[in-house]
Parts: structure tokens; C-alpha cells; sequence
């Protein structure tokens, strides 16, 4: 029995394309590379700091303005994926 | 995760591929004008069970049948039906699997009922050459793409077009395992093939263009533009000789069906 119907793979897709990208200030460190960030909305939310950020060796301090990004299923948690300058 | 198999346990996927050759090869007999794909698919069933192994497709994900049996422009996962009778010129597919001692066998033909267009005839011949060619490529060492694009650009340079939406797999304890097998590739990527993986490579053919959808049995893919699609199919695993064909026995020859 083949195995489809199977939406065709094209390269350079993302996988889940449903996160909410938000701008962000960061409010105080916590452990595990882990950060409370404040979004625009005064909500605060935790957040962790994407792979590609530590793969290059990026820092985030407090009071940094950051890209957030939120899943559909919890809005309590985020990534951290880019850092403003 | 692709799962390589030990030698006793391919030696285990060879007997439930044994069982699939021999219904298919029965069944090929008894294709003529006039009987009803139903029948050929009691038939699997009651060869399956004398030879007390279990049909793999009944109940699977909710197919009703042991057997698909897909008629001209049916791609693949044609019903078995009471009302679907076989004419002469037809081409019908038969997609067969069993399950034994906890191991799968899937294999599949396209056969000429009576006598066919050379249309046809050539389609046929095109998609059992494509799957040679594919299995030729089985070898340790080689990626997946090298299988799929032996395939692909076989059948392309022949004027067909390849299905996108189906593709083979990876099979053992499970019918379908990863990895995904499309007929369409390129060589030199995709995982590397180690010895061990057990290969389901179905070519799907159409003759026109490569556009299915499904009908509204939630099954049966036909053809969008509505011409002729032919199927083939064994299950090939991957030893240090080369590819071993274990819906075939070891010492077969000739064209792979």
C-alpha cells in the first residue's frame, strides 16, 4: 500500500508556520538561559533563547528589545529570536 | 529513524514477502474479462490465511479490503468491489500485503486484462522498467535519491509523468516505516543506504499528467486529467550483495514481475 497522499517537500520550508512574532523588553534573567520579557501589551511571559542565538553566541541582557515568538497553544511562553539593536 | 533488520529477521520478511508473491502470481492467472475485483480479493484474503499469515491492508487506517485494485486512470487504493467487473482491454493494478510472525511483505503489479492498446502496453512496460531500475540502485553505500531519480527521469524520458502525492517506504514491523520513498529525486541525496533497510519501492506512473485526487470513498486517487496510471511494487532490502527482492523468490529471474 503506498504511503499519501503527502504534501510535496520543497527545501527551505519551516516546519509549524502558525507562531506569533512579538517585539519584547527583557525584565531579569533566570536560570537555564531562560528570560522574563515584557511584551508591548504589559503582558509577561517566560521565554527561552533560540538555538540559533546560542549557536552564535549571542547575548541577551536585561533591557534589551528582542523578538518574541509565541505559540498559538500557550501564550505564556515564548522563544527569543532575534535581538535589537 | 530508518530501522536497519538483523538477518534472521529479513530471513522472517522474505517468508511474508514469499506469501505475497504467491498470491499475486495466482491472481495474475486468474484476471480475465468478465470477473469482479471482489473476487480477486476473497481470493487474497483465503490465500493469506491458509497460508496463516493476515492480511496487512484490512482494517488499516479503515480500508475495507485485503487487496487494492485500481482500474486504469485509479492510481493506487482502488475498493474491491461486487459491481466492479473487469473488461477486456483494462489494465488493473493489485496492491497486496501480509503480515507474518510480526513481519510485512507489500508488493504490487499492474496487469493487462484481455488484450491492450500499445498505449498501454508501453505504460506497463515503462513502470516495471522503472522499478528495475530503481532496485538496481539498492545497494549499500548509495542514497535514497539515487533510487528515486533512477526512477523518475526513466519514466520522464519516456514521456510519462511521476505522482507526487504517494510514495514508498520504509517497511519491517510496521507496513509503513520511515523512511518516505518518492519516485522522484535527486541522485546523490537522501539518507544513506546501509544494509538492513527494507525498501518498499512503488513506482506510480501516470501517462498523462501527474495530478491525482481522491475520491470521495476517502480512498481510491485517480487521475486528474483521467488517463491511464500503472503501479508496481516489491519489497527490496539491502545487503552487502546488493538488493535482495523478498517478495520474489531467491532464485527467480527474469523481469522483477
Amino acid at each position: 500500500m503506498a504511503r499519501g497522499p503527502v504534501k510535496d517537500k520543497k527545501p527551505g520550508e519551516s516546519g509549524k508556520e502558525d507562531a506569533i512574532e512579538v517585539m519584547a523588553t527583557v525584565i531579569e534573567p533566570l536560570p537555564n538561559a531562560m528570560f522574563r520579557v515584557e511584551l508591548e501589551n504589559k503582558h509577561q511571559v517566560l521565554a527561552h533563547i533560540s538555538g540559533k542565538m546560542r549557536k552564535n553566541f549571542i547575548r541577551i541582557l536585561p533591557g534589551d528589545r528582542v523578538a518574541v515568538e509565541l505559540s498559538p497553544y500557550d501564550l505564556t511562553r515564548g522563544r527569543i529570536v532575534y535581538r535589537y539593536k | 529513524m530508518v530501522i536497519c533488520k538483523s538477518p534472521a529477521e529479513l530471513e522472517k520478511m522474505h517468508r511474508a514477502g514469499l506469501i505475497v508473491w504467491g498470491a499475486l502470481e495466482k491472481m495474475r492467472t486468474m484476471i480475465k474479462p468478465g470477473i469482479t475485483t471482489k473476487d480477486l480479493d476473497e481470493f487474497a484474503e483465503a490465500y493469506t490465511v491458509e497460508h496463516k499469515a493476515r492480511p496487512a491492508f484490512k482494517g488499516y487506517r479503515g480500508y475495507p479490503g485485503s487487496v487494492c485494485t485500481s482500474i486504469n486512470q485509479e492510481v493506487v487504493h482502488g475498493i474491491p468491489s461486487a459491481s466492479r467487473k473487469l473488461r477486456e482491454g483494462d489494465i488493473l493494478s493489485m496492491d497486496f500485503g501480509v503480515e507474518l510472525d510480526g513481519y510485512f511483505g507489500d508488493a504490487a503489479l499492474t496487469v493487462p486484462v484481455g488484450k491492450i492498446s500499445p498505449e498501454r502496453e508501453k505504460l506497463l512496460k515503462v513502470t516495471r522498467e522503472s522499478l528495475e531500475r530503481a532496485i538496481e540502485n539498492v545497494r549499500a553505500g548509495n542514497r535514497l535519491g539515487d533510487v528515486s531519480a533512477a526512477v523518475q527521469q526513466w519514466v520522464e524520458k519516456n514521456g510519462f509523468s511521476i505522482v507526487r502525492e504517494f510514495v514508498g517506504h520504509g517497511i519491517g514491523t510496521r507496513m509503513h516505516e520511515e523512511p518516505q520513498i518518492p519516485n522522484y529525486g535527486t541522485a546523490g541525496h537522501g539518507q544513506k543506504l546501509q544494509e538492513g533497510m527494507v525498501l518498499a519501492i512503488e513506482p506510480m506512473v501516470n501517462r498523462g499528467g501527474p495530478g491525482v485526487k481522491i475520491l470521495a470513498d476517502e480512498w481510491t486517487a485517480v487521475t486528474t486529467d483521467g488517463s491511464d496510471s500503472a503501479h508496481f511494487e516489491h519489497t527490496v532490502a539491502v545487503t552487502a550483495n546488493g538488493p535482495w527482492i523478498l517478495t520474489r523468490p531467491r532464485d527467480a529471474s527474469g523481469p522483477v514481475w
